[in-house]
């Protein structure tokens, strides 16, 4: 009997060993697998449950921070500004994740970099609020006063350092209340985002239309022709002279391509700018750089790539890379192959056809130019201060491109301030201050030709000084608001914006 | 021995009221970075519970084994500080129950001062014990929680006979094993290679079978079930020896399990849920994953006492207690529960090869049976060992009726351990002659 009763205690050991075997395999091989599964909430949870670092603007308004609840969660987000920062902070939602900087700069908020859970030798051993604040470059007055300025109109605003590339200004109406979504309150954030989820993306407000929205760029792209054209040195600002015309038809087409309002313009490359002068433009890019220095302008402003900005999934700004094989050349010399789609790459240089923009690339052509050619990595992060406040991290501006030489740049530059002066960009000049703009007036869609979106991108900076703004603005035509036009919608805007941004940075008194 | 046991018994029991009470206060620090408010009124609580428990051992079995009481004691203080983690209501309802049990555990000892006056009343005990299976099933008295049909209700008051049910039928079943030992371990011809007992041999074993079937059907219990059948077998196995039992019981087994799985829906369920919990996992897979998720988020240290979040597994409390402490004590907290459990196997079964009477032997060796056993279905079922049966963890788990039925089952198996240290000096000669 003792023999059997030995071999039951036998059989029951193997039982245990079996679940020790079992619990290894779960609690220590699987456990990375489990903890990233989807269905994993632990990690959201643990996330709700600990205080997150705080959001500052630079000039220290409290825009995300961390609420102390009674309930299963122990904290809840909450947004003091409501609207007006929620493109750029995101949301933190217990039910869908996390977006904006709330999402990309998750890990510091939350404290879980290797280097702040254990920035001492004591932090191994104790559990201490490991979380950093953190402070954006994004200025408190520049961004109501974008908020402001913009009104009721859909559209979006960037105003950018142009020598740091520093975000001052984030603003793109309809906006939403993040307040909702990062409540304790579960049903209302459910409900506000299934709301936002019935309606169209266009006209979703969560939708963040400064980066993640492309829009035609319109004439405001003939910045980027004229890049083009310099780079290739097959123009200057004053060299070709262009047929003065109403109308100009590309190779392979019988379909003439129309001055803005019918209007009669011609001359060189300055004036082309400053009148914003299609005909001139679109036969430029056709016969004069041709699609190989566009594709390669555009792509060095940052088209058809991901801009390098501390958001997460930052729409791409769109050029057409193939307008089809050669079937033939001009008469220039030297000569410009003709492609199969030379009349689509006449529209391209107009920032038509299937050029497509965020306001934030258009901001980044601006900041480009105005930067002398150099264009610097776009940034909200400005530090990162740690709960004994300590500064644990600080934004060192980084060039991203030299998109073009200093003598273009400075070209461009007195282009787009002449037109800012007596040209189509006048309502973005201010006095006082050196200001340069490109307005543009950009077809809407295809089901609405008539309509247009009004956008001006442009830069503002002492007199005698290197600009310290570069800002995109567009306006959208939203239907039934038929043609908005870069120089009566957008530039007022963009010149209140840059007056109070200037005032901020002591240039305007 | 007697007074050295005692005396090792009681420095263990003040080592467990040490930890239990540590873990209590870092659970509560982990969970709301405060010193529970009643921590004294807890350890002066918990030690007197444990020295009531320690003196009714020195009074009434002076000669049992010292560590079982310790090992009960400290697995039903880390469930307790577990649960008062997770549910302050329920934590007040357990620190009763414990007290019942505890008080429980003294009346067995009290009342039962010989072991073997069990052994007389079998039959009776059968007749409790098979009314305890049927109760829950009485219509108007007994009630269906959760898709089990296991609950009776008297008054306000709800529990599960069937935790008595176990420790009644497992007196019973040694004392009808020692009855019919001879018949049932009579040898038949060996022409095959494995003895083929007779039919009047196998009746006992069918009757189990069904017995347990009938539990698993009607009450779709089929933690219970299993727990009966191996409880059965194990007590015929540890008299007979006899292999052919094991293998016919093992074909019964799965006759039966695969006549339940094609059969009914629920088990079917069960089954689809073990093998594939990652199919539905918000849905039907939900506890099982979310207790995966919980032990994956222990790792091997665990998050700390109160600081995991093992709320949002269902019925945490009771089934899958263990998944709780996985997560905020590691597989260093879960290996230290499989270790208690061991260690109680353990000694329950060195009390049964210590024993001299074949039905002591037969006793304690199931009582050990049924409290190993259970613990590892359930703690199977929580890891995905084995489909999930709904059992409670002895001890461990939040359950009134389960933690009861475990103190009067230890108070049994230290009765049993008493009497056969007493055995041992008065009839040492006889020794020998028990293989």
């Amino acid at each position: 009997m003792n023999r059997n009763i030995r071999i039951l205690g036998v059989a029951l050991i193997l039982c245990f060993a079996a679940l020790f075997v079992q619990l290894n395999r779960i609690q220590i091989f699987q456990q990375t697998e489990l903890q990233e599964n989807p269905n994993n909430m632990r990690s959201v949870i643990r996330d709700f449950n600990r205080e997150r670092g705080e959001i500052y603007t630079i000039d220290g308004e409290v825009i995300a921070k961390s609420q102390k609840i009674d309930g299963q969660i122990k904290y809840e987000r909450q947004y003091p500004y409501g609207d007006l920062y929620a493109h750029s902070t995101g949301f933190f939602s217990f039910q869908y994740g996390a977006d904006g900087l709330e999402r990309y700069y998750n890990d510091q908020l939350a404290g879980q970099k290797e280097t702040q859970k254990y920035s001492s030798f004591k932090d191994i051993f104790t559990v201490t609020d490991t979380s950093a604040d953190l402070t954006i470059t994004i200025n408190h007055s520049v961004q109501q006063a974008a908020k402001e300025a913009l009104g009721e109109r859909n559209g979006s605003i960037v105003v950018l350092d142009p020598r740091t590339g520093a975000v001052l200004a984030f603003w793109s109406y309809p906006s939403y209340d993040p307040n909702i979504l990062g409540s304790s309150n579960l049903q209302a954030g459910e409900k506000a985002w299934e709301e936002f989820s019935a309606l169209p993306t266009s006209e979703d407000p969560r939708l963040p239309k400064m980066y993640r929205e492309i829009f035609f760029p319109g004439s405001t792209f003939k910045l980027v022709t004229a890049t083009a054209a310099l780079t290739s040195t097959s123009a200057t600002l004053t060299e070709p002279e262009f047929e003065v015309r109403t109308t100009y038809t590309p190779p392979l087409t019988t379909l003439p391509l129309q001055n803005y309002a019918g209007s009669t313009c011609g001359g060189d490359i300055l004036e082309g700018l400053r009148v914003s002068c299609n005909t001139t433009f679109a036969e430029l890019a056709a016969e004069v750089v041709g699609a190989e220095f566009l594709i390669e302008a555009s792509e060095k402003f940052g088209f058809n790539s991901y801009l390098p900005i501390d958001l997460p999934s930052p729409a791409v700004s769109i050029f057409p890379d193939d307008f089809g094989s050669q079937v033939g050349e001009t008469d220039a010399e030297p000569p410009i192959p003709i492609l199969e789609n030379t009349p689509a790459l006449a529209q391209s240089g107009i920032g038509q056809f299937n050029v497509k923009a965020t306001p934030l690339q258009m901001a980044l052509v601006a900041a480009a130019i105005a930067n002398d050619g150099i264009l610097m990595k776009p940034h909200l992060m400005s530090s990162f201060t740690n709960q004994e406040g300590e500064t644990i991290e600080t934004y060192k501006p980084v060039i991203w491109r030299t998109v073009l030489s200093r003598q273009d740049a400075l070209s461009l530059q007195l282009a787009m301030e002449i037109t800012a002066t007596a040209g189509t960009a006048t309502n973005l000049a201010i006095p006082g201050v050196i200001v340069g703009g490109k307005t543009g007036t950009a077809q809407v869609d295809a089901d609405r030709p008539d309509d247009t979106h009004g956008w001006i991108i442009g830069y503002a900076g002492p007199e005698g000084g290197d600009p310290t703004l570069a800002i995109s603005v567009i306006v959208e035509s939203v239907p039934g608001q038929g043609q908005l036009t870069g120089g009566t919608d957008a530039a007022p805007i963009a010149r209140e914006v840059l007056s109070v941004a200037l005032r901020i940075q002591g240039i305007l008194e | 021995m007697k007074s050295r046991n005692r005396n090792v018994e009681f420095f263990l029991l003040l080592f467990v009221a040490i930890l239990v009470v540590t873990g209590y206060v870092l659970a509560s620090l982990g969970r709301s970075s405060s010193i529970p408010a009643n921590i004294v009124p807890f350890l002066v609580g918990i030690l007197l519970l444990l020295l009531i428990a320690h003196l009714a051992v020195r009074k009434f079995a002076p000669r049992a084994d010292y560590s079982l009481l310790p090992l009960a004691g400290l697995l039903n203080g880390i469930g307790y500080f577990v649960i008062a983690r997770l549910d302050k209501d329920l934590a007040g309802l357990q620190a009763t129950w414990t007290l019942i049990g505890v008080g429980a555990f003294v009346a067995t000892l009290v009342f039962i001062p010989q072991i073997r006056r069990l052994e007389q009343y079998r039959y009776v005990l059968m007749t409790i014990g098979v009314v305890f299976l049927i109760m829950p099933l009485i219509p108007g008295f007994g009630r269906e929680i959760n898709g089990a049909r296991i609950w009776v209700s008297l008054g306000s008051i709800n529990f599960q006979p069937g935790e008595f049910a176990k420790i009644v039928l497992a007196v019973f079943f040694s004392a009808y094993i020692v009855e019919k030992r001879d018949v049932l371990a009579v040898s038949t011809g060996r022409r095959f290679a494995v003895a083929v007992p007779e039919l009047r041999h196998i009746g006992p074993i069918l009757l189990a079978w069904g017995v347990s079937l009938l539990v698993m059907v009607a009450e779709k219990d089929l933690g219970s079930s299993l727990l009966f059948f191996t409880l059965f077998v194990a007590l015929l196995w540890i008299s007979t020896g006899k292999a052919s039992y094991l293998v016919m019981s093992a074909i019964l087994f799965f006759g039966g399990a695969l006549l339940a799985w094609s059969q009914f829906s629920h088990v079917q369920e069960r089954v689809d849920i073990w093998i594939r919990p990652f199919n539905d996992p918000t849905g039907d897979g939900y506890q099982i994953v979310q207790s995966s998720f919980a032990l994956a988020e222990g790792g091997l240290t665990g998050t700390g006492l109160g600081v995991g979040n093992p709320e949002n597994i269902p019925a945490v409390e009771t089934d899958f207690i263990l998944a709780a402490i996985g997560e905020e004590l590691g597989l260093i907290g879960t290996t230290a529960v499989l270790i208690l459990f061991l260690l109680m196997v353990g000694s329950g079964l060195k009390i049964s090869l210590t024993s001299i009477r074949p039905f002591e032997k037969l006793l304690s060796a199931g009582l050990t049976t049924l409290l190993g056993f259970q613990a590892f279905i359930i703690i199977a079922g929580v890891v995905r060992l084995l489909p999930l049966t709904g059992v409670t963890l002895p001890f461990v788990s939040y359950g009134g009726s389960s933690l009861l039925a475990n103190w009067i089952l230890l108070a049994l198996l230290l009765r049993i351990s008493h009497e056969s240290h007493r055995g041992q000096i008065g009839e040492s000669s006889s020794m020998a002659g028990e293989k």
